[in-house]
């Protein structure tokens, strides 16, 4: 994302372009999630749902909640993905006991 | 620049994000529940799932989704010191709130004068994973729904802070924050939507 700004804080100021752009993407996401579900994918239907639904969250997290623009050391930008991926592991885990049991 | 001051705003930055991942650990648990049930009964959940309105959950996804994008600008413009467009972008943030809790309203009436509500004999009398799809249903978007008022409740506080002019380009972070916890009732909801409303 090129052209920030640079507040007094010092963290960058996204473009309000950005940000129409974002929401279209998560609107054309939605839209998709929407169609997919329409159709018969059988097992495949909520892995693709719930892939959906991840990146949608992660458009939310790096551009609205400004993870992307995180500057320095970036504490945020690399703990909170981190906790995510770690917090989906175990949601995976669980359904493979549970698949498995 | 006042480095107390920045020392002070990547605090309390930090402690938003701390009080998000408690929530997410709050809504993991139930989503955690939820896959568990889904699992043991997978047809009961889309025979129940069927009776939600599909078309309803999208809008509410749409105006979920737009909000954030209000959110953000409100933030950006008091950024830029215009506070009449900073503010009418968190009066639009409350409105599109409004009107999902509204629609979420209209969609819970209509599933209890039907009789679905938890512990009803109506639905007692329906199928063990039909009853816990509805349970889940009820609490997880009874929960999302008290966050999203509760979230109407500090945008309020929010707009009128700026309108006295005690938030503003130089004490940003109350916005910041308070755009932080919306944008995390609308993930939340990003994942609720496909998990009860579009189950094939």
């Amino acid at each position: 994302m090129g052209d920030w700004m640079e507040n007094k804080e010092g963290s960058s100021i996204a473009n309000h372009r950005t940000y129409w752009a974002v929401w279209v993407g998560l609107i054309i996401l939605t839209g998709i999630t929407v169609s997919v579900a329409g159709r018969n994918l059988g097992r495949w239907s909520i892995a693709v749902a719930l892939a959906i639904a991840a990146i949608k969250a992660g458009l939310v997290l790096s551009y609205f909640m400004h993870l992307n623009y995180e500057k320095g050391i970036g504490l945020f930008k690399w703990m909170i993905p981190g906790i995510m991926i770690l917090f989906a592991l175990f949601i995976g885990l669980t359904f493979f006991d549970v698949a498995f049991r | 620049m006042d480095v107390h001051e920045n020392r002070h705003s990547i605090g309390s930055k930090a402690g938003m994000w701390l009080f998000i991942l408690s929530e997410i650990l709050l809504f993991g648990g139930l989503f955690i529940l939820y896959a568990v049930y889904r699992f043991k009964h997978p047809s009961a959940f889309h025979l129940a799932a069927e009776e939600l309105s599909r078309p309803l959950g999208t809008i509410n996804t749409l105006i979920l989704i737009t909000s954030s994008l209000t959110m953000a600008l409100s933030i950006l413009y008091l950024k830029k010191e215009d506070r009449l467009s900073s503010l009418m972008f968190l009066l639009s943030t409350l409105f599109f709130g409004f009107l999902f809790l509204l629609i979420k309203y209209f969609e819970w009436a209509g599933k209890i004068s039907r009789q679905i509500f938890p512990d009803s004999s109506r639905l007692l009398e329906r199928d063990q994973g039909e009853i816990l799809f509805y349970g889940l249903y009820y609490s997880m978007t009874g929960l999302h729904a008290l966050h999203l008022l509760v979230g109407l409740g500090v945008l309020f506080v929010m707009g009128i802070l700026i309108a006295k002019q005690k938030v503003n380009r130089e004490n940003i972070v109350p916005l910041e924050n308070s755009g932080l916890y919306w944008h995390l009732v609308d993930i939340i909801w990003i994942f609720l939507f496909p998990l009860f409303y579009l189950i094939t």
